[in-house]
């Protein structure tokens, strides 16, 4: 892990750099903003039950389906395309500390992009004068929950994007796992067909891996840590595949 | 305390792909600095070796030693001791020559406090000041050929592995190039594989020429010639009897023989070319015998087959002959040259 740091502020750099993570950026938070918006609208035509925090995390899978593919569909694809992995993978450092590397920094960018969306409550809260529009426990467990969920996500893109060489295969890679993840799993969730006996154990594990129903704990304020521990084995279990497959490549190149 | 092992040995090197053979049992030994041109038809296995000896490709079967450590079970302590330039020289677009050198002399392990010193050094040796701070992206082919090259030579490795570092460069580029890497004869051990071969014979003490997976020739230019070739020849062109010309030959070395005969002109000259097993220069001594006996001759020069006559004519045997490995496994200085009439050019 010696070249970590290294490899981290170098990764970090690139992506400062490259236009495509202001395009990203900037896309993003438009679109957060207009959401946001549209959720203050909504709020200022009637009065509603729950906080405003409550129904703005309630669109997170939009930028986690389309963003994070974007930021790390380029990281292991790219490098493969171009032959840049032949020149690092030569250097004292291990295909370990290059995956933790990537996977790093796209999180970074991540959380920093979402955590920027702070800006928008405080604003809320600073015209409208209004304590409650920045209802803490909801806001608090949303961010947690982009954090945590983060992790697991980020390292879904980083494993589409170590198994081909082409970006643009890379991403789709990415999206179509993110939203089977996502919206795969909240609607075999609401199917009843999986309730009959023999499915029953699949029903659970649907049950155990549905992303909204963790959103909605963790705005609640509700942190089980079985939930913590399924996007930890999530993000683990993907970064050694995405490790694997860029060894397995070099195997049998 | 023993003698230091040599920088490079590998030993029946296999690799193959799926079923295809692209290294088919190799083995040779590069002592320390020496700078060995490796030479071979597209496909013949170079860069898949070279990969090896880097230990970014695993070998399917076979060791190889650098600096007396094998490659399979101590990646990380060859990665310290190699600097590779790979084929096409892949580099990052979107960074500046000095952030790239800096970036990588911190992966290979150079102290912050000697890096800046040492990138300078490294630009000033490649001619790369004047674009230290412009994006690769940006630079030309020679530019970036240099690049690689002294990302290559950065952390002062002691065995350095480029796979075509001249490819694309112009003839003062290449003269460069030629110079930096006779500068570092005898600090560090050089591979290069090339298919620019008097740049090869230029540079580079010992030649190892692979084709089809397998080492076919190795040695020093000179010994692949004798080693590929078998004889001297020279051409003549003579006017007289012919038929005393046998004795003529016998007289001066036992070995000479004609070996073409042309046709006379109308002056009655003709063209013949003889061949000898000895390896010294005959010149004189066969004019004198000419001469004495009553010979005419107009012209005596001696062939001097270049690397790319002894390169064609051991990869054209490798071609027609793919049984027998070679014997590279005795140093190159015991082999033992023959006579191999048929592989005349």
């Amino acid at each position: 892990m010696k070249h970590f740091p290294t490899l981290l502020s170098h990764e970090l750099r690139m992506l400062l750099v490259s236009p495509a993570t202001y395009v990203a950026a900037t896309l993003f938070l438009g679109f957060m903003g207009l959401i946001f918006t549209k959720i203050l609208e909504i709020y200022s035509g009637a009065a509603q039950e729950t906080s405003p925090a409550l129904v703005y995390f309630q669109l997170f899978w939009l930028p986690a389906c389309v963003m994070v593919p974007l930021l790390t569909m380029k990281c292991l694809a790219e490098e493969r395309r171009l032959g840049t992995i032949e020149t690092l993978l030569t250097t004292p450092v291990t295909t370990t500390e290059v995956v933790l590397a990537k996977f790093s920094a796209a999180y970074v960018l991540y959380v920093t992009l979402w955590s920027s969306t702070i800006g928008f409550f405080y604003i809320l809260k600073k015209f409208s004068g209004d304590a409650r529009f920045l209802d803490s426990g909801p806001l608090l467990g949303g961010y947690l929950f982009i954090a945590v969920s983060g992790l697991f996500f980020v390292a879904i893109g980083v494993f589409a994007s170590s198994v081909t060489s082409n970006q643009s295969v890379a991403g789709i890679i990415g999206c179509v796992a993110l939203a089977s993840l996502i919206l795969g799993g909240n609607a075999l969730s609401d199917s009843s067909w999986l309730e009959q006996g023999l499915l029953r154990p699949i029903k659970s594990i649907v049950d155990y891996a549905h992303v909204f129903s963790h959103r909605d704990d963790f705005t609640r304020g509700v942190i089980d840590s079985r939930h913590v521990i399924f996007y930890l084995s999530g993000t683990v279990l993907s970064l050694i595949f995405s490790i694997l497959s860029v060894e397995a490549k070099l195997l049998h190149a | 305390m023993s003698e230091p092992p040599a920088a490079i040995e590998v030993s029946r090197l296999v690799k193959s792909y799926g079923g295809v053979m692209a290294v088919h049992d190799i083995s040779f030994t590069v002592a320390r600095g020496e700078i060995v041109g490796f030479l071979g038809p597209n496909g013949a296995g170079k860069s898949t070796t070279m990969r090896i000896l880097t230990g970014y490709l695993p070998a399917t079967s076979g060791s190889v030693l650098i600096c007396g450590l094998p490659v399979a079970t101590q990646p990380g302590e060859i990665k310290r001791r190699i600097g590779y330039m790979p084929e096409n020289n892949p580099l990052p677009d979107d960074m500046r020559v000095s952030e790239y050198m800096y970036f990588r002399g911190r992966l290979k392990e150079i102290p912050r406090r000697k890096l800046g010193p040492r990138i300078d050094e490294v630009l000033e040796i490649c001619d790369l000041k004047r674009v230290r701070h412009k994006i690769i992206g940006q630079l030309s082919k020679g530019y970036r050929q240099r690049v690689g090259i002294a990302e290559a030579i950065l952390a002062e490795p002691p065995v350095i592995i480029m796979d075509e570092p001249t490819i694309g460069l112009d003839p003062h580029q290449i003269l460069i190039v030629r110079d930096l890497i006779a500068s570092l004869r005898g600090r560090m051990t050089v591979i290069i594989s090339s298919h620019i071969l008097p740049e090869i014979e230029m540079t580079c003490d010992r030649v190892l020429i692979i084709n089809q997976g397998r080492v076919v020739a190795q040695g020093t230019p000179a010994h692949l010639r004798r080693e590929i070739f078998g004889h001297s020849s020279y051409q003549l062109e003579l006017a007289g009897d012919p038929a005393t010309l046998t004795a003529a030959l016998a007289a001066v070395d036992d070995s000479f023989h004609v070996s073409a005969v042309g046709e006379p002109d109308p002056a009655g000259f003709r063209r013949i070319t003889v061949t000898t097993h000895r390896e010294g220069e005959l010149g004189e001594s066969l004019l004198a015998a000419l001469l004495a006996r009553n010979f005419r001759v107009r012209s005596l020069s001696r062939d001097n087959p270049t690397l790319e006559d002894v390169f064609l004519a051991a990869t054209r045997r490798s071609w027609d002959v793919v049984a027998p490995p070679p014997k590279e496994t005795s140093p190159p200085a015991d082999a033992q040259p023959g006579p191999n009439p048929d592989l005349s050019p």
